[in-house]
């Protein structure tokens, strides 16, 4: 678990509210390993998201560098940043934001409609992805036919689907009761166990954090101290 | 194709709404596809109708202007004309001033070999010929009126009161006719013939004029150079004549209503930009609603062009299914509305069609390009947020 999968020098984030500058991050350095389960805490407003957002490549930095996977990706257009995010980057975030008219197996398919791959392959790679989610019995289910945690394991399947290195993950318990919420963070621990997944991971819940091999915690923009655990 | 899935889903997001939207696109095609193809049958008035070897002489003032009967001869001596008759209008009422009867009085015989379109028994055309108060009806007209033969019905004319000065004129049915096929079977619902030798001694106005003839040539190359022959003979008479095929003296009396290409293209223009503005809005909505999950398709990777393209492709599927069901429904009863009138078919030809499918395109980049544009601009960031 030596190798670095992301690599961040001074990285500033900041942005203008009217003719206001109001800094996010600043000059923030951090290398994460390949492999690692990485949790991101901090009260509201301390730039975890923004930070979050930079590495999976929504968003672009004020100042700094980020490397993933060997690749500058602080220097890639939009449109190849957008590309660079499929072939990458698994999503997860609170809210679970399935398209509600599709499918489970729709829903997990999407980023697969990205590639060349036929009809008939993508369908079977997302019931597979499906499946180590659990959820191989609800593929043709609607989103609102479903409860919240396993709308939630639909968003890891679509997370997952197109085999990314790296997962981030945006607050995934947040919106679930503690027992769900313990189930989601033991299949995420189990996607960084068992299939090699680098995931970070934003969370208010320190509870949440325990399924994370180390937690970093950030206030106003700074990482302030980090704390590896024993799992 | 491997976007479908995704698009017609975001159609179906919302069933009523998009339902209703493409059945407002379904009614303007419709509308559109109709309108379209009646413009395109006004527009060709000047072709001639080869289908017909018969020809239509008006008064170059006007057809409701008449012409002397002496011009019958003068006709017949025109070199292709192998037979002649005339017509008049006569106003025809029944029951009410409403009743939408075609009345003109004709020779029977001529009349007869004029139009083998008019199909009568042997027995009840020479009943036609030998009864001077005798008319013949259309057996749709007779079905309609309940008439049958031997009946004594009064019909009131307007235009030619009798000498007594009465307007209601009592005529005996001798014959009920058929049409030679749908469209000529159709148009007998609403058509009578009258003995002409009897309008010409029983009306107040006189006997020597018609209101206009009919001619046959020997064959359809014939009509141009008889139709030019004949106005030609008359030019500079205080009897000038305007000779054209059938099909175009129908549309050219139908054009007497007014511009109907500049009416036809004025309501299409209303009704199209009606519908511009009520599905610009629908899609407008549809993509306000949708923005987190066009941020999500953003973040999992879909670029901004391929965004743009979602969005305008679900625009013209919008658009598509109403145009193409409502051109469709066009084309099935076109064909039947106007040849009750005596006009030609209303077809949805490929020049409708054609003029249809630049309607669909511009209509598409006019209600999807906006919010296309917004979904390709939106930052994923500030969308998640909610921003």
């Amino acid at each position: 678990m030596n190798e670095t999968l992301v690599a961040i020098r001074n990285l500033s984030k900041s942005y203008r509210r009217g003719r206001q500058e109001v800094p996010v991050l600043e000059n923030l350095s951090l290398d994460i390993a390949r492999g690692d389960f990485l949790a991101l805490m901090g009260p509201s407003g301390s730039g975890k998201t923004t930070l979050l957002n930079l590495i999976g490549g929504l968003d672009q930095p004020s100042a700094g560098e980020i490397e993933i996977g060997g690749e500058r990706i602080d220097r890639l257009s939009s449109g190849a940043l957008a590309a660079w995010r499929a072939r990458h980057v698994g999503f997860v975030f609170q809210f679970y934001n399935l398209l509600p008219v599709l499918s489970a197996e729709r829903n997990v398919e999407l980023p697969l409609l990205l590639t060349k791959m036929g009809g008939a392959e993508r369908l079977k790679r997302a019931r597979t992805a499906l499946e180590i989610v659990g959820l191989k019995d609800r593929a043709r289910h609607k989103p609102k036919e479903l409860s919240g945690g396993q709308e939630q394991r639909v968003a890891i399947a679509r997370a997952i689907v197109s085999d990314p290195s790296l997962l981030v993950c945006d607050e995934p318990t947040g919106d679930l009761d503690r027992s769900t919420a313990d189930e989601i963070l033991t299949l995420l621990q189990r996607l960084n166990r068992e299939y090699g997944k680098t995931i970070i991971m934003v969370t208010h819940d320190p509870k949440a954090a325990e399924f994370a091999r180390q937690t970093l915690h950030l206030d106003k923009g700074v990482l302030v101290e980090s704390a590896a655990q024993a799992a | 194709m491997k976007y479908l899935p995704l698009v017609l889903a975001s159609l179906l997001r919302r069933k009523t709404r998009t339902l209703l939207t493409v059945l407002s696109i379904l009614t303007a095609f419709l509308l559109f596809g109709l309108l379209s193809a009646v413009d395109v049958l006004f527009n060709s008035v000047n072709e001639s109708d080869s289908s017909t070897t018969r020809l239509v002489v008006q008064s170059r003032t006007s057809f409701t202007q008449s012409l002397p009967l002496r011009m019958a001869a003068e006709l017949e001596a025109v070199p292709g004309v192998v037979d002649v008759t005339w017509q008049q209008w006569f106003g025809a009422q029944y029951q009410t001033p409403n009743s939408g009867i075609f009345g003109f009085a004709v020779p029977p015989d001529r009349w007869k070999r004029m139009y083998p379109e008019w199909v009568l028994p042997d027995a009840e055309a020479q009943a036609f010929v030998d009864t001077r108060t005798g008319i013949v009806v259309g057996r749709g007209m007779a079905e309609r009126f309940g008439w049958s033969l031997g009946d004594r019905v009064p019909i009131l004319s307007d235009i030619f009161p009798q000498r007594d000065g009465s307007k209601t004129w009592e005529f005996d049915i001798v014959g009920i006719f058929d049409g030679i096929d749908e469209a000529f079977q159709r148009q007998t619902a609403n058509i009578l013939f009258i003995h002409f030798d009897y309008f010409r001694e029983a009306n107040q106005f006189g006997s020597s004029f018609a209101g206009m003839y009919i001619i046959r040539v020997a064959d359809a190359d014939q009509l141009e150079t008889v139709a030019a022959a004949v106005d030609a003979r008359y030019l500079n008479s205080d009897m000038e004549t305007k000779t054209q095929t059938e099909q175009a003296f129908q549309l050219s009396f139908a054009r007497q209503i007014g511009d109907i290409g500049m009416i036809v293209q004025a309501i299409l223009a209303a009704v199209l930009f009606t519908i511009l503005l009520l599905t610009a809005n629908t899609m407008a909505q549809s993509v306000r609603e949708r923005i987190p999950e066009l941020a999500v398709l953003k973040t999992l990777g879909f670029g901004d062009l391929t965004v743009l393209m979602l969005v305008l492709a679900e625009a013209f599927a919008l658009v598509a299914l109403g145009a193409l069901a409502g051109m469709g429904i066009a084309s099935l009863v076109g064909p039947g509305l106007t040849t009750g009138f005596g006009f030609p078919p209303l077809r949805m030809d490929a020049v409708v069609w054609m003029r249809a499918l630049v309607v669909m395109a511009v209509m598409t980049l006019a209600v999807g390009l906006l919010p296309a544009l917004r979904a390709r601009r939106l930052s994923i960031v500030d969308a998640l947020a909610g921003r």
